[in-house]
């Protein structure tokens, strides 16, 4: 079982959290403006990387709040951590 | 003869405390510190079972958890009965009842071991070759034959007794193993205050320190030197140290399970203990040092009963004080069953040592052991064994330099000590996905590259020599931050100088000829894998599954190295070539119950009662799941089915007052100056002009379009919503919210909370509604026009405070009376003597689900499916058109969401009026058409109505609308049933009812 820092509550386990799929996707301010293959793409296309990948969680079984993580996909392991809205860091400098 | 085989002196048994057990129904005597292995071996026991496959007399192996054929049934007690316990880590207690397994009639005398004389035709792969035809009598007879003579003990009939419990621990260090090499971990890390979590599988700490009468360390015995490091370990307030507890998962980061055998050692366990428990760690860092497997020897007829490991001969002669035969012959192509030939020598038996190796091949070793009076003989090769329930001679034969086997002779023995060398116990840092590297020096695979923050130490690690095992634990402990005072230790002969490793040893019949076993539990021998080979299988890993070797309960731990050092000495390919197969948790089996824990009967999967569950069931309700919750399905009369109790239901509603618990609706309050403005953006329909005091049904969408959830929508205020969700739906629409207002809109001002549990909904539905809470109600003018459909009062009912909400899931004037949970059974006893008047019935969700489709209102989740939108339920005019943006919006705009032909939600009703059509039936247009049929849709819906006195039916149907007054062809049990399409609404059509 993954253990999680949630920002706000510390390491956890990781049947406390959810995982939203890729993050520092920003919703478009006025969806209708975009054409339909441009619409899709932000519905439907995500990347799966091999390798270090920035994520959002939840800790919903805890403070049911929602953070961004870079984990990297081989070795299951969290580099970071950080708050929603904050830039993706830069995976060299991350801290685990 | 009690005892027979019990050494005059020595061990760690407690000879002044004598248990008893059964062991297929004769009594055996041991002592206090025991195995069960041990006691049968001190009283002449040698054949304990029979193999698996071939039936062939097995007895012990080992002396620890790597045991393959002493497999034992084992009754503590009436209902605590277990199979396949091995019966070297069974703890010898009064009053045990142990069983062979595995055989019929008899252990002595058992039918299958035919087996063993028609073994040429269960070769590898036999069960792939033989039952290939005729295909008809697989199911027949082949299936049931095979599976009567599979499995190796007897499940347990009844539920189990024993109790089992579960706890989380967390700690900096934890350490895997007590030997040694652990020991000395654990007293380095637990030196300046870590938290220090020490286990270790058997009974006492020490690993083979417990069987080690010659070494020496720090100038004191193993024995003195095992007595302080554990009194220094129990001194420290920050290490935990389980004795009986297994390691038996490693997963990621650092998350190690464990299982601790409480009471199984005790004959009258206190009743407040439980019999295991489960610990799962969470672990800074993790030291293995889980020792090392021996190796047996592979040679025609290895496996009788008395040919043992070397090294648990040594072990059973000096930790259990017994003799495994007065005669033993070793066996060996290396230096550490000399310390075992020594050891036995000493204890006064006979003993005469076989080494395949050349004389100028071994080390000091041989001197040593001559010097002591032992007869050493070099370059022999073993080629068999004779004896049929125990082994009553080896069968060697010297071998010349140029290879050449010369004649065979018999050496007379009761008990063989085989080692052929050594496996460093890796499996859980294989578990933790470290990569293996192949160590030539040592012929194993020994721990490479971590993927965990763990270190492996000792003989796990691939280090035999004592004062080694010392240093490696010390700087384990450590974590590498100083340099250890290492402790200095003196063992002789040291372990391995000299190892030759040996595949399937040199025969005057040639190779491949006998039976020699590699895998003991699963029976596979030399034969099969070279047939395996030959038959093309080359991967170790289809090698593995053809042969099923190391496919057994005990994962293969003695057996492992021996098939892959076989398939790659005939591939002629080098070792770290070959790969080694998967190794997976458990590392032992682990009991059901430990994994379940307290999960089991009512525990096991949680039941959610609504505040009115037990007036329901005082009142003879039938309940149903929703999810984690039970809800009353109907109360039925005496006498009554189902579906003259839900008729009966149904009419009180739409001719009285009917009376239901709708506490398990979703509830959600949203609060804050942009309450509205968030409530636009998640809804189809608009918020913002919406007045206080009134209600509005509400239709959510996920971004894809898609229907996700549905409900009413309170304003209590400008800035304040009380929202509510289907039952199911509660949790993910408040994550759906929140994960919109934190992540795409966090500087909206809202807040948003669960009020589900809080308030208990009463739900008063009839034209008698009004008349049946007039009475109870204070603050609210009920009245029509002052209290019309669709709108929500605050007051009192029973002088409790309330949310009325006027609104009707029925068609009927109806009103959902929101109260505090703790209140609702007091309002709805009230309510239920108010209503008796007017006839007032309690329904349930069945009598519920009837009358919302006679009106025609939808079920998410059952009337849509995921791919439906709010058109093609009919609703696209909820949609607020002035809106410019909300969640799926964007969406629905997509051409396959504008496309015609898409299923649409519609009635259908049955042309025999008596036919009630099944959810889930398939609808087509043509009954005659060729197959495959086109289908046109499916039945979602659909119930007996008493009020309509028909059948009644919602269906998804493509381009339904359309269909209008066309019959459709549904299927049922019995062939198609005839049905006209109309509009999914069968009563009250213009909907006056609920304005009363």
């Amino acid at each position: 079982m993954l253990l999680i820092a949630c920002p706000y509550c510390g390491p956890r386990p990781e049947i406390e959290f959810r995982c939203g799929g890729e993050a520092h996707l920003s919703r478009p301010a006025e969806p209708a403006a975009l054409d339909d293959q441009a619409w899709a793409e932000y519905l439907f296309y995500r990347n799966n990387v091999r390798g270090v990948q920035a994520e959002r969680w939840v800790h919903s079984h805890g403070c049911a709040r929602w953070f961004n993580a870079l984990r990297d996909t081989v070795s299951d392991s969290f580099l970071t951590t950080y708050l929603m809205g904050q830039p993706r860091p830069d995976p060299s400098s991350a801290r685990n | 003869m009690t005892q027979s085989f019990r050494l005059a002196a020595g061990g760690r048994i407690d000879r002044t405390k004598p248990v008893r057990f059964q062991f297929n129904g004769r009594t055996i005597e041991g002592f206090s510190g025991d195995t069960v292995a041990s006691a049968l071996l001190a009283n002449g026991v040698r054949h304990i079972g029979r193999s698996f496959k071939y039936h062939r007399p097995r007895g012990l192996l080992s002396h620890g958890s790597d045991e393959p054929n002493a497999l034992l049934g084992v009754s503590r007690g009436p209902s605590r009965a277990e199979p396949n316990n091995r019966a070297s880590v069974t703890e010898a207690i009064e009053g045990l009842v142990a069983t062979s397994q595995n055989h019929w009639p008899s252990l002595a005398l058992d039918v299958g071991a035919v087996n063993d004389w028609l073994s040429p035709i269960f070769v590898a792969g036999f069960y792939y070759k033989t039952f290939m035809w005729p295909r008809s009598f697989w199911d027949r007879f082949y299936e049931p034959a095979i599976r009567a003579a599979a499995g190796l003990g007897v499940a347990p009939s009844e539920p189990d007794a024993d109790r089992y419990v579960q706890r989380y621990a967390h700690c900096d260090v934890l350490v895997i193993g007590g030997g040694p090499a652990g020991l000395a971990a654990a007293l380095a890390a637990s030196e300046d205050g870590k938290r220090v979590i020490l286990v270790d599988e058997q009974s006492e700490f020490g690993g083979a320190l417990l069987h080690e009468k010659t070494a020496q360390i720090d100038g004191l015995s193993a024995s003195d030197w095992l007595n302080a490091a554990l009194k220094t370990i129990g001194g420290r307030e920050n290490v935990i140290a389980l004795p009986r507890t297994t390691a038996f998962g490693y997963y990621n980061h650092n998350h190690v399970a464990l299982v601790e055998r409480v009471t199984d050692h005790l004959a009258s366990p206190p009743a407040n203990l439980p019999r295991e428990r489960l610990w799962q760690v969470r672990a800074g860092q993790v030291i293995l040092a889980g020792g090392a497997h021996e190796r047996p020897l592979t040679f025609a007829d290895n496996d009788r009963p008395g040919i043992m490991l070397a090294e648990s001969v040594r072990a059973f002669i000096n930790r259990y004080g017994v003799a495994p035969g007065r005669r033993i012959i070793f066996a060996t192509n290396g230096a550490s069953a000399y310390q075992a030939a020594a050891d036995a020598n000493a204890a006064g038996l006979s003993v005469t040592l076989v080494d395949v190796r050349a004389e100028a091949d071994c080390g000091p070793e041989l001197v040593w052991l001559r010097i002591l009076g032992v007869t050493v003989l070099t370059s022999h090769t073993l080629v068999g064994s004779t004896g049929r329930k125990g082994v009553t001679g080896l069968i060697v034969a010297p071998v010349n330099p140029d290879g050449k086997v010369g004649v065979r002779f018999t050496l007379p023995c009761e008990c063989v000590g085989m080692s052929g060398g050594w496996t460093p116990s890796v499996h859980l840092f294989s578990q933790s996905r470290g990569k293996l590297r192949f160590d030539p020096e040592i012929d194993a695979f020994v721990p490479g590259q971590s993927a965990q923050s763990e270190r492996s130490a000792g003989a796990s690690n691939g280090v035999y020599d004592l004062e080694a095992c010392l240093a490696d634990g010390g700087n384990a402990g450590r974590g590498n931050s100083a340099p250890v005072t290492a402790a200095t230790a003196r063992a002789y002969p040291a372990t391995l100088v000299g190892f030759r490793p040996s595949r399937e040893l040199a025969s005057d019949k040639g190779a491949g000829k006998g039976r020699a076993f590699l895998d003991f539990q699963n029976d596979v021998t030399a034969k099969d894998i070279r047939l395996a080979v030959r038959e093309g299988f080359e991967s170790i890993e289809h090698v593995k599954r053809y042969t099923t070797t190391g496919m057994a309960t005990d994962q293969g731990k003695t057996s492992n190295m021996a098939a892959l050092g076989l398939v790659a000495e005939i591939l002629q390919k080098p070792i770290p070539a070959m790969g080694t197969t998967t190794f997976r948790p458990p590392y032992t089996p682990v009991t059901f119950g430990a994994i379940a824990g307290a999960a089991r009967g009512e525990l096991f999967d949680p039941v959610r009662k609504a505040p009115l569950h037990d007036w329901a069931e005082g009142h003879g309700a039938k309940f149903e799941n929703v999810g984690l919750w039970r809800r009353a399905w109907y109360f039925p009369r005496a006498g009554e089915d189902m579906r003259a109790a839900v008729s009966r239901e149904c009419m009180a509603v739409r001719n009285g007052v009917g009376l239901f618990d709708a506490s398990t609706l979703g509830k959600i309050e949203v609060v804050g100056p942009d309450a509205a403005k968030f409530m636009n953006l998640l809804y189809i329909n608009a918020w913002l002009k919406l007045e206080p005091g009134r209600c509005r049904y509400g239709l959510m969408l996920k971004e894809d379009g898609y229907v996700f959830d549905d409900g009413v929508v309170a304003r209590l205020a400008s800035d304040r919503f009380h929202v509510t969700t289907t039952t199911s739906g509660a949790p993910r629409v408040l994550a759906h919210m929140e994960d919109y207002l934190q992540t795409e809109w966090p500087s909206l001002k809202v807040f948003l909370t669960s009020i589900t549990d809080q308030w208990a909904v009463i739900a008063v539905q009839g034209p008698k509604a009004r008349e049946t809470i007039a009475p109870l109600i204070s603050g609210i003018d009920l009245a029509p026009d002052a209290f019309p459909h669709m709108s929500i009062r605050t007051g009192r009912i029973c002088g409790v405070p309330t949310r009325l909400f006027r609104v009707s899931f029925t068609g009927e004037l109806g009103y959902e009376i929101n109260v505090p949970a703790e209140h609702a059974r007091l309002v709805w006893e009230a309510v239920y003597a108010s209503g008796v008047g007017f006839g007032i019935t309690p329904y349930g969700t069945e009598a519920m689900h009837v009358l919302r489709a006679e009106r025609g209102f939808i079920i998410v989740g059952q009337d849509t499916d995921g791919t439906v939108t709010p058109d093609d339920l009919g609703m696209a005019g909820m949609i607020a058109r002035t809106k410019s943006d909300f969640v799926g919006k964007r969406s629905l705009a997509r051409a396959d969401l504008t496309a015609t032909g898409r299923k649409q939600l519609v009635g259908l009703l049955t042309h025999d009026a008596g036919v009630v059509l099944e959810e889930g039936a398939q609808a087509v247009l043509d009954r005659h058409q060729a197959t495959p049929m086109k289908i046109l849709g499916h039945v979602t819906s659909s119930y007996w109505s008493q009020m309509c006195e028909r059948s009644i039916a919602l269906a998804l149907i493509d381009g339904g609308r359309a269909l209008q007054g066309e019959t459709l062809f549904v299927t049922t049990p019995s062939g198609f049933a005839a049905a006209t399409v109309m509009e999914p609404i069968f009563f009250d059509v213009n909907g006056e009812r609920a304005n009363a």
